[in-house]
């Protein structure tokens, strides 16, 4: 992964950079069947790898393919990431270790589904269950989310191709 | 420290910070778009490496009595992921506009029209 990122920083053909991505999407999938996220990890397959790739092709096609090489300095953004990196990484060194089964994440709610969401919703997947019954006003707002989203694509590229017809019947 | 102690930390930290870079140091609108979603996806391995349980298993109900890997913060990167979408997909529908309005996607090449107009 970290090889992938350094590689789209690179490149300035912006269809490897896109198709990269895409790799690297499917590799934080297959990290996330790792850590036992399956439901989290065919969302990404399918959502990060699949669709944003699809997305960003044809937000490519009809833009450009290639970047222009950067004209401004890369100094002050290099000063910026390093400091905030090594802010980051001092904070981590309090964090609970890899796998730890008593960090306090795994204390509060955590337990209670993983008990009784079975009982209470005879669901045996409990990624469903807490997405759909526990916390389905998160899911709500979730598609409420995606319906605005799309609402503004439509919108957005609606204008381009009325624009278009528009001076299409101009010049005809 | 036993291995892998905090080291999924640091990898989620660096592609953070490579993010980041992107979206700062480079000046094409769709490259800072693909450094958002570089971002986005660190921040998603972040919340997985602290949801995993040692020797934990994913959390379907199965006979026996197994142990679970942390449910929430898959459900919460569920639920991000498909947001995630939504926002990069308006993103990229704002930079066609662009695109039709200015004829170019470089931040630097809009500046300057801008300044000029």
């Amino acid at each position: 992964m970290v090889l992938t990122v350094l590689l789209i920083i690179r490149l300035h053909n912006l269809f490897a950079v896109v198709m990269l991505s895409g790799i690297y999407s499917l590799l934080a999938a297959t990290f996330f069947v790792v850590v036992d996220g399956v439901d989290v990890a065919f969302t990404e397959a399918a959502v990060g790898a699949g669709i944003s790739t699809v997305l960003m092709l044809g937000a490519l096609s009809v833009t450009t393919q290639r970047e222009k090489a950067a004209a401004k300095s890369t100094l002050v953004p290099l000063a910026v990431v390093v400091v905030t990196g090594a802010a980051l990484v001092y904070g981590t060194l309090d964090m609970p270790n890899y796998g730890d089964p008593e960090a306090p994440i795994h204390k509060h709610v955590a337990p209670r589904y993983i008990e009784d969401s079975l009982k209470e919703t005879s669901v045996p997947n409990m990624v469903t269950a807490v997405l759909a019954s526990y916390r389905g006003y998160d899911t709500l707002g979730e598609v409420t989310v995606i319906f605005t989203a799309g609402i503004g694509v439509i919108l957005l590229l609606v204008r381009v191709g009325g624009r278009r017809r528009r001076e299409d019947e101009d010049a005809a | 420290m036993e291995w892998p102690g905090l080291f999924n930390y640091w990898i989620v930290i660096f592609l953070m910070m490579a993010g980041l870079y992107v979206v700062m140091a480079r000046a094409n609108l769709i490259k800072k778009m693909v450094g958002l979603s570089i971002f986005q996806a660190s921040v998603f391995i972040f919340y997985l490496t602290m949801g995993k349980v040692a020797g934990g298993t994913a959390p379907i109900v199965i006979p026996g009595n197994p142990v679970y890997s942390n449910p929430l913060p898959h459900v919460l990167i569920l639920t991000a992921i498909v947001v995630g979408v939504a926002t990069l997909a308006m993103g990229l529908a704002i930079i066609v506009r662009i695109n039709e309005a200015y004829g170019t996607i470089e931040e630097d090449e809009i500046d300057q029209q801008e300044h000029d107009s």
